[in-house]
This record gives C-alpha cells, structure tokens and sequence, in this order.
C-alpha cells in the first residue's frame, strides 16, 4: 500500500488556492522551519464570508494537502463556518493521514484559525478566546 | 523511465549473485549440518563461501561469521567487544556522533548499562582524526567503534590511522563497513581493523544476509541461542543461498571495483557540479573523501520528503533526511552531527548513484531536482521570508 492515499496525492501534486493575497483581511501562520513545516495561510473576506483563501507551505507531501484542502474546505464559507474546521475532518476529506502525519491536518486546522482570529483582531470584533489554539504550546514543537 | 540513485538503501541483485543462489534452492538445498550428502554438499559450498569472502578482505575464512545483514553484525561486534571489556573492568567506549542506528541504539543499551561512551565530533566535512581517537582513549576504554563511510554524506574516515591508534593503544576497533565493503578497497589486516559488518544487499547481493570479521581470538558473545553453527556463535541454519549470493557479489564488485569507482565518480562530479548550480544550496560532507557515488544536498526553503514524492513522481528513485521521512520529528543525527541547523537539515537529498546510471540520467536528474525545489520554494513561506529579507540565509 502506498503511503499516501490517492486524494493526498491529488492534492499535494496539483495543490489548490496556493499563494498569497495582497491586502489580506486575516493572515494565520503556524508551526516552524526548526520542526519542518510551517503553515500560512491568507483570507478575503466580504459580508462575514470567506470570498478569497490563498495558502503557501513548506512542509513534507501530507502537510501541503493538508493545506489545499483545508482552503477548499473553507472557501466561501461563512467566518463563523470556517471556525468549526476540525482536523479530523480535513484528514477524513483527505481519504486518511498516516497516524504519524495526523498533525499535519492539526496545522491546517490552527492555521485557518489563526488567520480568523488575525481576521477578528484586525477589525476589532469581539470573539470568544477559548475557541482559538495556543499553537507555540502545542505538543508538536515540544 | 525510471531512475534508481537510491544505492546506498539498497542495490538491485547482480544477475551473477541470482545465478549462485538458485542452485542452493532448487538442487543443492540440504541443511549444512546434515550428514548425508545433499548436506555436505551445502557444507563445502559454504566453506567455499566464507573462504572467498575472506580473502576478498584479507583474512582467515575461520575469522568470518555469517549474520542476517549489517544490523546485527554491528551490535554482535560491539557487545561482544563491550563484554570482553567488562571482564577487563573496561567500560568506557569511543564512536562518533553519526553512526547508524545499529550502532548508535547498541551503544545506548551499554550506556544504560552502565558503560560510558564518548561519541567524537564529525566537524563539518564529516571526518575524524586518529588524534581525536588517540585523545579520547582512556585506560578504561574497551572499544573504538567508527564507520568506514558514512550512510548519508559518503564521507570516508581515515580507517588505517584509527586502526593503527588503537592497534598500539591495545583498544579493539570496529568498523561498521556496510557502505564501503564491494565499494573500496577494504583490508583488514593492513588497516589493523579487529571487528568488521558488512551486508550483501549494498553491493547487489541479497537483503538478509550478511557477516562480521572478528580477528582470530576476539571471543564473540552469542546474541541468538541455539545450534552451533558458526563456530557456536551464531546459532540457526545458515542462509545457504543468500551466503552463496553474496560471496559471488562481493567476488564481482571485488573485480570490477576500479573501473565502476572510476566511471561512477565522473557521474558523481558531474550531480555535484549541477546541483551546486540552484542557489542556496549546500553540499554535505568533504568534497573529495566521501563514497564514489554519494551525493547528498542540502537545499534552503524547502522539506526533504515534498522533494522526494515529486521526484518519485517524475521515476526518480531518491532518499532524504528529513524529520518526516525519518519518523520522528528531528531531521537526520548525521546532518545535525556535521552542524546544519534544523531549518536547513529539513531539506536534504540523497542520490547515490552505481555503474549502471548514465550521464543521460544525472542530467535528467539535475532537469527534475531544479525544477521541483523551484517549485518548492514558489509555495514555502519560508523561502518567501527569505527573499523578502525577513530571514537570513544560512546557505
């Protein structure tokens, strides 16, 4: 059996939303180079809904379609939609992660919440704190 | 097209190695311990074997034990050697920082029975001194363990000092030779060596087999318990064919060994000068002693195993050190040993090529490794940091 899973593959080769976008309305980054990936990920948002999501990665095969999917998953979503992101989802959208790589779907889970909560914080709307990961603390890293 | 410069994983089998097994399945398949004839036959086949092996590294065929491959060749020679020590009140051991696991793992077992070990630095080109070793032995030191040739970086160390350090010192020396055995020209008795691994499937033998020198009067300690064979210390049915595979691959690379190391060199100046081309990039290990066919690079802004998948992806055959193709979340010990940062480490390759790449191939892949790091770095963050000057570049 291959490592990956066809979807992976599909993904990580023809990767979608890859990118920047200038004038980004939130902008979340997660992980780091020291433990090999690291996540970012951009959002338009117009009305309270995900018009635009661009991403960029650096990171093995599962951690860059863990990020194309994800922006997928979001993308024309309401805000408040994109919060309930969860990274089994992502990795269930995916058709499965290897169990060593299941944290590569938790990044992209962080990271679209990062990029919410940047989103929140720029435009100075209130929002709950306990929804949104601590991710310098996260198991991963440590 | 497929492309195969993952050599140092593992060689395909040499069509002369297949031919010498297949007899030992089909027609002389009796066990070596059996009276009758069939038995004997398989007996005398196995002398014949291990006398081959034996001078192919200048040795006595009594001084050659049969084992299942490289692994347990190295960690029967170290606890062997830690066990003589410890009659000694010896218990202190020298390596380096970037053995390979098996040794590594073996000398964290001792440690944690109580022995003290002393991994020696690599510095940056991958090379020990014999003047590191001749510092680091002490009175209570029983063995210095040090690679032949590095598995990732290629690098080869200066054996025949080393030897000759410990040879005056009274130390026993071990050498894991996986990588150099069929590759360079190995000779024990000159290069004073006093244990030695090797494994058959890195010179286009069989997977599963492979032996361990021991100097005439080092008492190995058995590590499987059982039958007699192998002078009693190696218990279980010798693996007749595999044994007969690999004394006609070493026999072959023995032979053409010159000219393959000649031709495979050019191919590897040739890699190196074209991968040196992509910018940010960094060659790993000294430029000039390191294995005929290794290659292994570092390249800024990306990760290790993306690379490997979309090169897959394009029928190259490559290898990696990254922390997601080693399954743990640090990249490789040996690119940390030698100094790279994490950051750096992350984005390795490992291409080692053998006689039967061509030119055409290393051009093709130069073409795919340019092309995917490019692509690479067009989606990492990182690389963007790094050309918009947010973040120095370390190569």
């Amino acid at each position: 059996m291959a490592l990956y899973s066809d979807k992976v593959m599909d993904h990580f080769t023809h990767p979608r939303n890859v990118g920047i976008i200038e004038n980004a309305d939130g902008v979340g980054e997660v992980g780091n180079a020291k433990c090999g990936d690291i996540m970012k990920i951009y959002l338009k948002i117009e009305n309270q809904v995900i018009s635009d999501v661009k991403f960029e990665t650096f990171g093995c095969g599962s951690a860059i379609a863990s990020s194309s999917m994800a922006t997928e998953m979001i993308k024309g979503k309401p805000v408040a939609e994109a919060l309930e992101l969860t990274n089994r989802a992502v990795a269930e959208a995916l058709d499965g992660l290897p169990a060593h790589k299941l944290h590569c779907s938790v990044l992209a889970e962080e990271a679209v919440k990062n990029a919410v909560r940047d989103y929140y914080e720029r435009y100075g709307i209130p929002y709950d704190k306990s929804c949104f990961p601590d991710c310098e603390n996260c198991a991963h890293c440590h | 097209m497929r492309i195969y410069a993952d050599n140092a994983a593992t060689t395909k089998m040499s069509r002369q190695a297949i031919e010498a097994m297949l007899p030992y399945m089909e027609t002389h398949f009796g066990n070596p311990s059996s009276l009758y004839t069939l038995g004997q036959e398989a007996a005398e086949a196995l002398d014949a074997a291990r006398g081959r092996i034996a001078a192919r590294l200048g040795c006595e065929p009594r001084e050659i034990y049969f084992t299942s491959g490289g692994s347990e060749a190295d960690n029967q020679a170290i606890l062997s050697a830690a066990a003589i020590g410890a009659r000694r009140g010896k218990r202190h051991i020298i390596s380096t920082a970037f053995e390979h696991h098996a040794v590594l793992h073996t000398l964290e077992k001792l440690k944690k029975e109580g022995y003290e070990i002393t991994l020696l630095d690599v510095h940056e080109n991958g090379l020990i001194t014999a003047e590191q070793v001749a510092e680091a032995i002490r009175d209570d030191t029983c063995l210095v363990t040090v690679m032949y040739a590095n598995n990732e970086i290629g690098t080869i160390q200066p054996t025949r000092e080393i030897g000759a350090v410990c040879r005056a010192r009274g130390v026993l020396f071990h050498t894991d030779a996986v990588q150099a055995v069929g590759h360079l020209p190995v000779d024990v008795r000159q290069e004073q060596i006093d244990l030695l691994s090797l494994s058959a499937h890195k010179f286009h033998g069989p997977k599963g087999v492979g032996a361990l020198y021991a100097r005439r009067g080092i008492p190995l300690t058995s590590l499987i318990e059982g039958g007699a064979q192998e002078r009693g210390k190696r218990a279980g049915t010798e693996n007749v064919p595999g044994i007969m595979g690999m004394a006609a691959a070493l026999d072959e690379a023995c032979v053409k060994m010159e000219a393959d190391a000649a031709y495979v060199m050019g191919l590897r100046e040739q890699l190196i000068e074209g991968l040196a081309k992509i910018p940010h990039s960094a060659l790993n290990g000294d430029r000039e002693k390191r294995l005929p066919g290794n290659v292994s690079f570092c390249f800024e802004g990306i990760e290790g195993e993306s690379l490997l998948l979309l090169l897959d992806q394009k029928g190259i055959a490559a290898s990696s050190g990254s922390a997601c193709t080693s399954g743990s979340l640090d990249p490789s010990h040996v690119l940390l040993a030698i100094g790279r940062v994490h950051d750096v480490a992350h984005g390795s390759l490992r291409l080692t090529l053998n006689a039967e790449n061509t030119p055409e191939e290393v051009q093709e892949i130069i073409t795919a490794v340019e092309e995917v790091v490019t692509y690479l770095r067009k989606i990492s963050p990182v690389w963007r940091d790094l050309e918009n000057g947010k973040r120095q570049y370390i190569l």
